[in-house]
């Protein structure tokens, strides 16, 4: 069973997103970071990129394989997760915390509150 | 319905991640592939490779027979190993494959896992004309495999077999862990190491032997994900990823188990010798990543505007700490330093053609 906190609102696509202050801090959920296994470099969006719900800001290698990552708002990026570039293993041990990916100031504070919740989300990945 | 090896309580006893593969339900990991890998590179690791293929060919003219079905030499000595393909009158692979020599008149092939019945049929087409006996013994036959520059250390524990004799690509048959074995120092990682093939009721036995031999050096199980990156980290084709039937053993490199020089009338012997000499379209290369991405199978390369390949295999390369590949490229783009761009997700990242193996620190003797 993965970890799948309260606190925060996910994605279809097995995103994270907790509010922080004035913005949104967006990583990738523990059920995805197991699937993926070993995740060996992230490749992020840059600081002050336009973000889009639903498009693709940057990927995410394992050993095994590729995915992107999708932003789950509108908005802009406003940070990035530097330590991922010298530690991407940091997604797979603490998903929700040292391994968050970007940081997103919305331009609509409404469509968080249309993300799933941990309930919902665990329906959808059917645990 | 997938088969499971003897060993299939262990690897779930072991919380393995186990998913089918060629018809079985294999191990692909134990825990993270990248420490699995790095046991193998600096110490030892144990593998169950159940799932491959073996075939028994006895019989006056079982030489002979490999003879037209190999493209590498079947006259080795006793007790000798080979690496060869076996391909289809158009040159291409129907197969890459070890062949032990057992005996004057027997020999042990050992095929992918994931074309053992294309095998079977191919190899049971061609019985004609030759007064031998082929025996699938797949379905009895398991094989753990014992690799890392610690593996002989381990394996002396279990044998009264003179293992220090055995060189690279040599094998015997003996008593190990107590049960009847073939032991050859053969392997797929690019360092010094055994594999053991047993009837399956001895599997555990065997399995259970190494594991408790190897505790001294730390050894773990390894599964399907560390056997691919450890393979690719020393450049060796995959089937069915690098190799397959549209492609030759000359393109991929591999002319060096086509025996041209030999008078021996292999199948596709004319095709490769012609493309030998006119020179293939395209080579199997090596690439070392320079930019950021991993590229995989299937990944488009090209130079400025131009397709001029594809990678068949990418991975991170634990041992070297950056990604690396194998791909095909047209002719003109083979050599060494030859800078190329692959398209992953999108944006081009830039590849350099380097010498095979990556990893060249390897404990194979």
């Amino acid at each position: 069973m993965s970890s799948i906190p309260e606190n925060v609102r996910y994605t279809e696509t097995h995103e994270w997103v907790r509010k922080d202050g004035d913005r949104y801090l967006v990583g990738l959920t523990d059920h995805a970071q197991h699937e993926m296994g070993e995740i060996v470099m992230a490749e992020l969006p840059e600081v002050g990129a336009e973000a889009t719900k639903g498009d693709a800001m940057g990927g995410l290698e394992a050993v095994k394989t590729a995915e992107d990552f999708f932003s789950p708002l509108d908005g802009e990026v406003v940070a990035v997760n530097e330590e991922l570039e010298a530690n991407p293993s940091l997604i797979n041990e603490e998903p929700f915390k040292g391994g968050w990916l970007f940081a997103v100031k919305a331009s609509d504070d409404s469509q968080y509150d249309g993300l799933l919740t941990a309930e919902e989300y665990k329906i959808h990945i059917g645990e | 319905m997938n088969k499971k090896t003897p060993l299939y309580e262990k690897h779930v006893s072991l919380e393995a991640t186990i998913q089918p593969f060629a018809g079985y339900l294999m191990p692909i990991k134990y825990g993270a592939i990248k420490k699995e890998h790095m046991a193998v590179r600096e110490s030892v690791g144990a593998f169950d490779l159940t799932h491959m293929g073996e075939f028994r060919v006895t019989g006056t003219d079982a030489t002979a027979f490999l003879d037209k079905l190999l493209t590498n030499d079947a006259s080795v000595k006793n007790g000798k190993a080979y690496y060869s393909t076996m391909c289809y009158p158009d040159g291409g692979i129907v197969d890459d494959l070890i062949v032990y020599r057992i005996g004057d008149q027997e020999y042990l092939m050992v095929v992918n896992a994931a074309n053992l019945d294309k095998d079977w049929a191919w190899v049971e087409s061609h019985l004609q004309g030759f007064d031998i006996k082929v025996v699938n013994e797949s379905d009895d036959t398991a094989l753990v495999a014992i690799q890392g520059p610690r593996a002989l250390e381990v394996c002396v524990k279990l044998t009264d077999s003179d293992l220090d004799s055995i060189g690279y690509y040599e094998h015997t048959t003996g008593k190990f862990a107590g049960v009847d074995a073939l032991i050859a120092r053969t392997g797929y990682t690019g360092e010094d190491g055994f594999e053991i093939y047993m009837k399956y009721p001895d599997a555990v036995t065997v399995w259970d032997s190494v594991m408790e031999a190897g505790k001294e050096f730390g050894i773990i199980p390894i599964g399907l994900g560390a056997r691919d990156t450890l393979r690719l980290e020393v450049g060796y084709p995959l089937y069915g990823n690098d190799i397959d039937h549209s492609t030759t053993p000359i393109e991929a490199k591999l002319g060096w188990v086509v025996k041209l020089k030999t008078d021996k009338p292999f199948i596709a012997r004319e095709v490769l010798e012609q493309q030998k000499a006119e020179k293939p379209g395209r080579y199997l290369v090596g690439m070392e990543v320079t930019g950021r991405g991993i590229p995989r199978h299937g990944t488009p390369l090209y130079s400025g505007d131009r397709k001029v390949g594809i990678v068949t295999s990418g991975t991170i390369a634990p041992a070297l700490g950056k990604a690396v590949c194998l791909g095909y490229v047209e002719r003109g783009f083979q050599k060494r330093g030859s800078e190329l761009e692959a398209e992953v997700r999108g944006k081009r990242i830039s590849v350099k053609v380097v010498k095979l193996p990556f990893y060249t620190q390897g404990s194979r003797k």
